[in-house]
């Protein structure tokens, strides 16, 4: 990387020099590039993160169904980057605490959060913040990278209560141009805390393609700066997502140190139901991306070694549709939170000068059950 | 009993706080080796240990943001910024997180983080070392902003604001932080985090201020008893919520009233102050509010910041104005 200094005086030492490795089980034709790692051996599992991508793109195409027929508010799919969703979901233990965007159900639903709750979210309904499973996991994260702090405080606590706990931050392309990336990473190098990154790389912040972000060639290249271990790994590769994933958190685990992972997909969808992605984007990259796509790799890999038939295929296919369509009853005859609420939830105990407010809103508000 | 500055007074109540309770946290730029550029955190990092004082890279949002992520799991981060002028990085987190985090899951996470910094001028300080921005954070529902005045009071609120269980801006006025001392037990006791603090009892005109101008307005009030005019002096001391109630009874007894703050006049705490003043007690007021306030301008370098900042002379110019009119 050195460039030539001619004859300045002076001298150099080298810091650092570095190859960002890839990872990649199954190539998109669901044929075997390298030796699969051992949890594949049990079919179950395989059939287990195949089940889980299933369900998030059924629920995806449910929610956007939802709200192009004025249902459910902005939606922002994950169609194509399911593999690192489910993956970076599957490689966790209950204990760890994840901390998304906004774009990660996959990861989300095998935290347990439920498709009720995310509906609830989408829905313009706080109450899908409170998940009733993960309870230390973080909501939902809007404005871009704000949650990669958090995720360095998670870690930090654990670390403090000697915990051989890990957070689990994912974020997007667009994200690792924030001050708040570099702020987070450096503080993760600093203090070796048990915390793994992981860029979601779906080439496109809204409309703003990867290379326009950044002149560094790879976005795990970013971690090098910290001293701090950064791979890519094929984002639409379940196996090799989860392999990624799981090594880094178990590392972090045992007390050596955060991971940025770099899992490269692509957003096969628009950046949310609120935009029109052919305004700035080519079929022709659309149409040529698909070949990629993770469900069917995973799918041909399994009918071809005969670990899934197409009845097992269909079978699966319906129980997860039965389950998206009885959310989605679940989240429409939801009624919703009285006015009130708005007060109620502020601080634990309502200031004295809110009470007149509460109360006018409740008299006015609608749904005052 | 030791008689303690204002500084010394939070210093002390950090180290109640954290020797009474495991789970406080003090992080910021210089707070662990260096004790804190103005010595609020002295002696801390040697009782406590390098994880619960913890010098953070030079990083505001991070600063902030890991507090909220520290208070998720359950600990009490008390973050500092080193001076006012370098907190606007942190108010995304405050704004975006910290104050919502409670209302946005319903009550599954909570963030009980304390955000110091010491604020205001008058003390010859660089540039960008002195202004005076409480009311950007007095705008922003689900937090608490305290301004602590005396050594006492800053033991006190300072107690109460790492108790509670919301986030608290502290701003702490640097100008005062060594001029005057007090004698402050250090028993634990908290002070209230949501009425205001009767420093004088008046009946002629109500001065309401807080931090570092409640000492030029004590000094006015002395002044105007000497020509007559009994001055009541309220500190506010907790900005949001703001206890409007002890302002509007200590106004329907003396029908007049004058707000003295530091910072920019306009959109200044003082205008929400008149605004319900305005709301509640146009009718038996006596004279117009009169604000005395710093100028809508840059707050600027230290050889004008005294004209800038409000002094006694303005204060009871105001409050005799107010007696002129009745
Ligand atoms: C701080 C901030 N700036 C701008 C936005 C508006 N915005 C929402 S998503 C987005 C693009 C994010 O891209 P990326 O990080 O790659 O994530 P992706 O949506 O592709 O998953 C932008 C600009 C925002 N939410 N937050
Ligand atoms: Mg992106």
């Amino acid at each position: 990387m050195s460039k030539d200094k001619g004859s300045s005086t002076g001298s150099s030492t080298r810091v650092a020099s570095f190859e960002i490795h890839h990872t990649r089980f199954l190539d998109h034709n669901g044929e075997v590039t390298g030796e699969l790692p051992e949890f594949t051996r049990d079919s179950a599992n395989l059939i287990s993160l195949y089940r889980a991508m299933v369900r998030t793109r059924i629920f995806d195409k449910k929610a956007v169904a939802l709200q192009r027929t004025g249902q459910l508010g902005t939606f922002a799919s994950s169609l194509g980057q399911e593999a690192s969703f489910v993956g970076i979901g599957s490689a966790m233990r209950t204990e760890d605490v994840l901390l998304p965007t906004y774009r990660e159900s996959g990861a989300m639903f095998i935290r347990g959060v439920t498709m009720t709750e995310l509906l609830l979210y989408w829905g313009g309904d706080e109450r899908g913040m409170d998940y009733a499973g993960p309870r230390e996991d973080f909501p939902i994260c809007v404005p871009i990278a704000t949650h990669l702090p958090h995720a360095v405080g998670v870690a930090y606590a654990m670390k403090l209560r000697r915990q051989p706990r890990v957070a689990v931050c994912t974020l997007g392309d667009g994200a690792t141009s924030k001050g708040d990336f570099y702020e987070a990473l450096n503080m993760a190098g600093a203090w070796q805390l048990p915390v793994v990154f992981v860029v979601c790389n779906n080439e496109w912040a809204i409309s703003v393609p990867r290379r326009a972000q950044t002149h560094a060639q790879t976005l795990a290249q970013k971690a090098i700066a910290g001293e701090i271990e950064g791979e890519q790994v094929d984002g639409n590769d379940v196996i090799a997502v989860r392999h990624c994933v799981s090594r880094a958190i178990e590392k972090a685990r045992s007390g050596d140190g955060p991971s940025l992972i770099e899992a490269l997909s692509y957003r096969m969808s628009d950046h949310t139901t609120a935009d029109d992605a052919s305004r700035y984007r080519a079929k022709e990259e659309l149409e040529k991306q698909a070949i990629n796509d993770p469900i069917t790799r995973l799918n041909t890999y399994l009918i071809g070694n005969n670990l899934l038939t197409e009845k097992d295929r269909e079978a699966l296919e319906a129980e997860c549709a039965a389950e998206v369509e009885a959310a989605a009853k679940e989240y429409l005859a939801t009624p919703p939170p009285p006015s009130k609420a708005m007060f109620d939830y502020l601080y634990e105990t309502l200031p004295a000068s809110l009470v007149a407010q509460r109360e006018f809103a409740t008299k006015r508000g609608s749904g005052n059950a | 009993m030791p008689e303690v500055s204002l500084v010394e007074a939070v210093n002390l109540a950090l180290a109640h706080e954290m020797q009474a309770d495991e789970s406080v946290v003090v992080l910021g730029e210089d707070v662990g080796v260096n004790g804190g550029v103005f010595r609020a955190t002295a002696g801390l990092q040697e009782r406590f240990g390098k994880e619960r004082v913890m010098d953070t890279p030079l990083a505001e949002t991070l600063i902030a943001g890991m507090s909220v992520g520290l208070a998720a799991q359950g600990f009490k981060a008390v973050p500092e910024i080193q001076f006012m002028g370098f907190i606007y990085p942190t108010i995304d987190q405050i704004l975006n997180h910290a104050a919502r985090l409670r209302y946005r899951t319903r009550g599954r996470m909570t963030c009980p983080m304390v955000l110091r910094a010491p604020f205001g001028g008058g003390i010859h300080a660089p540039e960008h070392h002195s202004e005076s921005t409480e009311a950007i954070f007095a705008h922003i529902p689900g937090l608490r902003v305290v301004i602590p005045s005396s050594p006492s009071r800053a033991y006190g609120l300072l107690l109460a604001a790492i108790r509670d269980p919301d986030p608290v801006i502290f701003l702490e006025p640097k100008r005062i932080y060594r001029l005057v001392k007090q004698q402050v037990p250090d028993d634990g006791e908290a002070l209230p985090l949501d009425v205001c603090f009767t420093l004088r009892e008046g009946a002629d005109v109500t001065v309401v201020t807080w931090g570092a101008m409640t000492h030029e307005t004590m000094m006015a009030a002395d002044q105007l008893a000497e020509e007559g005019i009994s001055a009541e002096v309220i500190d506010v001391a907790t900005l949001k919520p703001l206890d409007m109630d002890t302002i509007l009874e200590s106004v329907a007894k003396t029908g007049r009233c004058v707000i003295v703050h530091e910072a920019a006049r306009t959109a200044g705490m003082g205008a929400e102050i008149a605004a319900q003043l305005a709301e509640h007690s146009l009718l038996t007021l006596l004279a117009p509010v009169q604000r005395v306030a710093g100028y809508d301008t840059v707050m600027p370098l230290y050889r004008l910041e005294n004209e800038y900042m409000p002094d006694t002379a303005r204060i009871v110019e105001a409050a005799k104005n107010t007696m002129e009119m009745s």
